[in-house]
C-alpha cells in the first residue's frame, strides 16, 4: 500500500470527521437540552442545496456556508416550535424534517445538479507546516472548515461546562421543571438549543456541497446526518468523546470508498474483499455497543444521556 | 390579625417584625378547594410551625407563597409590601425558598451546580464558586461536598442542598414541606439545629408538619388549618402540649352523619395477628399489629398520617411485603398470596392515591370499570367490547357516576366520580372485605355522602370494612369499633359511642396507649 494511499485515507478520514462532527456537535446541544432532532439528515440536504445555490450566485463559498447555516436554523425552527413550543412529540417531528426536508432539498435543486461550481472552499495551506511529510497534508492543508469545526467544539465546549447558560443548558435537558422553578425559561433554552443545532447541520451540509462533493445531486447526504445522530450516542453527550468519536466514524466513512482498492493483507484476511457496504454498517455496530455499555454502567450511576430526552414540558398547575 | 410591622414582639423570638402576612387566601381546584380564609402571620427570626391534617390545604397555601400557584382571591404581603406571584422567580426575587417534600434538584449535577442554577455568575469560576458554597455550608453547620455528583448523596444531603439552594439566593423565609418526613432521627436532630441558626441569624423558617413532637421541640409560633380555614395562630408554643395541638387540628364536630342502628356480629373475615412492614425506606412502619374484622362490621382507623396507615392497607392488599406476622382473609391464610388472589379470595381495596393507584387516568372510563373483572368478559382470546360496555354502563348507572361518555379518559371525572366509579368497580363480584383508605379525603359534601352511604350498605350486606380516614367525623360517626395507629402500633381501640374527640386527639399524640371502652 502506497504512501499516497495511506495520506489520502487519512485526509479523508479529517474531512469526513469534520462533516459528522460538525452536524453532531448541533445535536449533542439541542439533546442536552431535552430536545431529540431526527431532522439532522433533512437539514443537512436543506443545507448543502440552500448553500450551493448562494455560492453559485454569489461566487463566494463563506456567503454560502453562512446562508447554509441560516436555512437549517430556519428548518430547526419548525422542529422548535412544533416539538418545544406546542410540545408535540419530537420524534415525529424530526422524522417529518427529515423527509420534508430531503424532498424539498431535491425539489430546489433540480437545476443545480449539473452546475459546476468554482465558488467552493480551497485548502488552506498553512505556511511552513503543510509541507511537512505525512503530517501537513493532513493536519494543515485542509479546507477552512476543518479549523472552524475544532474551534466550534471548544467554544461549545467551554459555554457548556464554564457559563451560566451552559449550565442552564444542561439543567434543563435533566429536568425541565426544576429548571423553570429556578427561573429559566425552558422555552426560550430548548428553542436556543435547537436553533444553534440547526445552523450547524446546515452548515456541515454545506462542508459537504461547497467542498467535499463540489457540487449538489439528489442523495448527496447519503446517511450521514443519521450517522451524526448516531455519533452523539457514540460520544455520550461530551463535546471532546464526540471529537474522538468524529475521527473514528470519518475514518470507517474514507474507508468505504477506497477500501476495494487497497492492497493489504491483516492475519490472511485481504482487506480489498471487505464489502464497502458492511464497513457502512460500522458506525451504527458501534453505536449499538456504546448502548449496551452505556445500559450495563447504569446500575450503577446514572446514564449519560440526559434524563429530560424527548420529554416535552408544559408547566403545571394542579 | 396584626399589621404588617406593627406587631409587638413576641417573647424570646426574633424582633416580631412582620416578614410574611397572608390574608384571607383562597385557592380552588376543579372540585376542591383548598384553601379558603387561610392567614399565615410569619415573624422575622421565628420558626413557625404550619400545622393541619392531610389536605387542611398546608401545602397549597404554601405553594401559594411560593409562587407555584396563583390565589383566588387574598393578599400576599412581605416585608410589608403586597406582592402579587406569577411564578417560582416572583417568590424568590422577594426572598422565599422552598424546600418541596420532592426536592427539585438535578441528580447528574454536582452541588455546587446545583446551588447556584437559575443564579449563577455569568462565567463558573469553579475554585470561587465551590469555596462561596462551601463557606456558606458552613455557616449554617450544613455538611456537604460542593463538588460531589447530587446522584451520590443521600436523602437527607440533597436536602441540605435544597436548604443551600434557598440561602444562596439569600431568601429571608425558607419554607419546608414536611422536612423531616424523609429523615432519619439523627438526620432531623441535625435539621433542628441548621433551622436554629437560621432564625439565630434573623431569618425565618415556615416548618409543616403533622407531627406533634417535633413541632413543640422546633418551632417558636404555629399557625393551625383546618379544611382550608386558620383556625388557631398561638404567638407561643410555651405551655402548649401536644393533645392541645392535636385538638386545634382536629377541632369540633361539624356534621352528624347518620349512624347506622342495629350491630350484626358476624364471623372473623379478616384477622391480622402480628403483621410488621416497612416503609418505603425500609425503616419499619408496622410493628405487630394485631386487628379482626367481622362480617358486618365497619372498623375505623384514625390516626396522624404517616403513623403506619398506608402501609396497613397495602399489606393486607399485598402490595407491600409483610416481614412478620398472618393475615387470614375468611379463615384462608393470605399472607405471601398476590393481590389477585386475595382479590379473588373476596377482598376489595380502594386505594388512597386514586388517580395513580386505583385507576388510570388515560385510559376510558370503560376499561377502567372493566380491569378487574375483564377476564370473565372474553369470548374466545379477545374482549367482548359490548360485554364490557354493558358491564360499565350498569356500574355508572348503581353508583351514579356522572361520567359524560363512557369512552373518555376517566382523567377528566371530578374527584367524587372518580371515587364512585373506582368503589364501584371494587364492590362487583360481592366481596366479603372492603379496605378503604380515605374514600372521601378532598370530596365535596355530595360525593362524601355517596361514599359513605356505599360503605355503610356494605356493612348492611355483610362485608366487613376497614376505613382508614383521618376525617375523625366519618370515623366516629360509622365505625362500630375504633383503632388508633401511632407510630405503627396500635395504640388505642375504642368504642365510638363511647368517647370524645379530645380523647381520640390524645391518643393519635400518642398520649394514651390504654384500650378504652372497646369490645371484646
Amino acid at each position: 500500500m502506497s504512501e499516497a494511499a495511506v495520506v489520502g485515507l487519512l485526509v479523508a478520514t479529517v474531512q469526513f470527521a469534520t462533516l459528522v462532527y460538525l452536524a453532531g456537535l448541533g445535536e449533542l446541544i439541542a439533546e442536552r437540552s431535552g430536545v431529540l432532532n431526527l431532522g439532522v439528515e433533512g437539514m443537512m440536504a436543506m443545507g448543502a442545496v440552500s448553500g450551493f445555490m448562494m455560492a453559485l450566485a454569489t461566487d463566494r463559498p463563506w456567503i454560502g456556508f453562512a446562508f447554509a447555516a441560516l436555512v437549517g436554523m430556519a428548518v430547526a425552527g419548525i422542529h422548535a416550535l412544533v416539538s418545544v413550543v406546542m410540545g408535540a412529540g419530537q420524534v415525529v417531528s424530526g422524522l417529518a424534517i427529515t423527509i420534508g426536508g430531503l424532498g424539498f432539498a431535491a425539489f430546489i435543486g433540480q437545476d443545480a445538479v449539473r452546475e459546476r461550481a468554482d465558488a467552493v472552499f480551497t485548502d488552506l495551506g498553512i505556511a511552513g507546516l503543510a509541507d511537512i511529510r505525512w503530517v501537513g497534508p493532513i493536519l494543515f492543508n485542509q479546507p477552512p472548515v476543518v479549523y472552524l469545526a475544532g474551534l466550534l467544539g471548544i467554544a461549545a465546549w467551554f459555554v457548556l461546562n464554564r457559563t451560566r447558560l451552559g449550565l442552564a443548558l444542561r439543567a434543563v435537558g435533566e429536568s425541565a421543571s426544576t429548571t423553570d422553578s429556578v427561573g429559566h425559561s425552558v422555552t426560550l433554552l430548548r428553542s436556543g438549543a435547537v436553533l444553534i443545532g440547526g445552523a450547524f447541520a446546515g452548515a456541515a451540509g454545506a462542508f459537504l456541497s461547497l467542498y467535499m462533493a463540489a457540487g449538489w445531486t439528489e442523495g448527496l447526504i447519503a446517511g450521514r446526518g443519521w450517522i451524526a445522530v448516531a455519533l452523539v450516542i457514540f460520544g455520550a453527550w461530551r463535546p471532546g468523546r464526540l471529537a474522538a468519536g468524529s475521527l473514528l466514524f470519518g475514518f470507517t466513512l474514507a474507508l468505504q470508498p477506497r477500501v476495494q482498492t487497497f492492497d493489504l493483507s491483516i492475519f490472511g484476511l485481504e482487506v480489498n474483499t471487505i464489502s464497502p457496504a458492511l464497513l457502512g454498517i460500522l458506525p451504527f455496530l458501534l453505536t449499538v455497543v456504546v448502548l449496551i455499555a452505556i445500559s450495563f454502567r447504569a446500575r450503577h450511576r446514572p446514564s449519560p444521556a440526559p434524563a429530560a430526552l424527548t420529554l416535552p414540558y408544559r408547566r403545571e398547575e394542579r | 390579625m396584626s399589621e404588617p410591622g406593627g406587631a409587638a414582639a413576641s417573647p424570646g423570638s426574633g424582633d416580631g417584625r412582620v416578614v410574611v402576612d397572608l390574608r384571607g387566601i383562597r385557592k380552588e381546584f376543579p372540585g376542591v378547594v383548598a384553601c379558603d380564609g387561610a392567614n399565615l402571620t410569619v415573624r422575622a427570626g421565628t420558626i413557625h410551625a404550619l400545622l393541619g391534617e392531610n389536605g387542611a390545604g398546608k401545602t397549597s397555601l404554601v405553594n401559594v407563597l411560593g409562587g407555584v400557584y396563583l390565589p383566588d382571591a387574598g393578599e400576599i404581603w412581605v416585608h410589608g409590601q403586597q406582592r402579587q406571584f406569577h411564578s417560582p422567580a416572583d417568590a424568590i426575587a422577594a426572598g422565599i425558598g422552598m424546600v418541596h417534600q420532592e426536592f427539585r434538584l438535578v441528580p447528574t449535577l454536582t452541588v455546587f451546580e446545583n446551588v447556584v442554577l437559575g443564579s449563577a455568575p455569568r462565567y463558573l469560576n469553579m475554585g470561587q464558586i465551590i469555596e462561596r458554597v462551601a463557606h456558606l455550608a458552613a455557616t449554617y453547620s450544613l455538611q456537604t461536598d460542593p463538588s460531589r455528583p447530587v446522584w451520590q448523596l443521600s436523602v437527607g444531603e440533597r436536602q441540605r442542598v435544597e436548604i443551600l439552594k434557598a440561602l444562596w439566593r439569600d431568601a429571608d423565609v425558607l419554607v419546608m414541606d414536611e422536612p423531616t418526613a424523609v429523615l432519619t432521627p439523627a438526620e432531623a436532630a441535625d435539621l433542628g439545629l441548621t433551622l436554629r441558626s437560621m432564625a439565630d441569624r434573623g431569618r425565618s423558617v415556615v416548618y409543616i408538619s403533622h407531627k406533634l413532637d417535633e413541632v413543640l421541640s422546633v418551632c417558636d409560633e404555629a399557625t393551625v388549618l383546618r379544611n382550608g380555614v386558620t383556625v388557631a395562630q398561638p404567638r407561643s408554643l410555651a405551655g402548649i402540649d401536644r393533645s392541645d395541638l392535636a385538638e386545634m387540628m382536629v377541632g369540633e364536630a361539624a356534621t352528624q352523619i347518620q349512624r347506622p342502628a342495629e350491630r350484626p356480629s358476624g364471623d372473623i373475615v379478616l384477622e391480622l395477628s402480628g403483621v410488621s412492614a416497612l416503609s418505603d425506606r425500609g425503616l419499619p412502619a408496622l410493628h405487630s399489629v394485631d386487628i379482626d374484622v367481622r362480617a358486618g362490621e365497619i372498623i375505623g382507623v384514625a390516626g396522624v398520617s404517616g403513623n403506619g396507615q398506608r402501609e396497613l392497607a397495602e399489606a393486607i392488599a399485598g402490595l407491600r411485603p409483610t416481614t412478620a406476622g398472618t393475615m387470614l382473609l375468611a379463615g384462608v391464610d393470605i399472607t405471601g398470596a398476590s393481590p389477585r388472589s386475595r382479590s379473588r379470595a373476596g377482598l376489595a381495596y380502594v386505594p388512597e392515591d386514586r388517580l395513580g393507584m386505583g385507576l388510570a387516568p388515560a385510559m376510558s372510563v370503560v376499561d377502567n370499570a372493566v380491569v378487574r373483572s375483564y377476564r370473565s368478559m372474553r369470548r374466545r382470546m379477545m374482549l367482548d367490547l359490548r360485554r364490557c360496555e354493558e358491564f360499565c354502563r350498569r356500574l355508572v348507572e348503581r353508583f351514579d357516576v356522572q361520567a359524560g361518555r363512557i369512552h373518555e379518559p376517566v382523567g377528566a371525572l371530578s374527584g367524587g366520580n372518580l371515587q364512585r366509579l373506582l368503589l364501584g368497580r371494587e364492590l362487583t363480584g360481592e366481596p366479603k372485605m372492603l379496605v378503604a383508605a380515605q374514600p372521601t379525603r378532598g370530596l365535596d359534601v355530595a360525593g362524601i355522602a355517596a361514599i359513605q352511604e356505599q360503605i355503610v350498605a356494605q356493612r348492611a350486606a355483610g362485608v366487613g370494612v376497614l376505613l382508614i380516614s383521618e376525617d375523625l367525623d366519618e370515623l366516629l360517626a360509622l365505625s362500630d369499633r375504633l383503632i388508633v395507629m401511632y407510630e405503627g402500633q396500635v395504640a388505642a381501640l375504642m368504642d365510638p359511642t363511647q368517647v370524645t374527640r379530645a380523647e381520640v386527639g390524645a391518643a393519635m399524640a400518642g398520649s394514651t396507649s390504654t384500650v378504652s371502652g372497646g369490645n371484646s
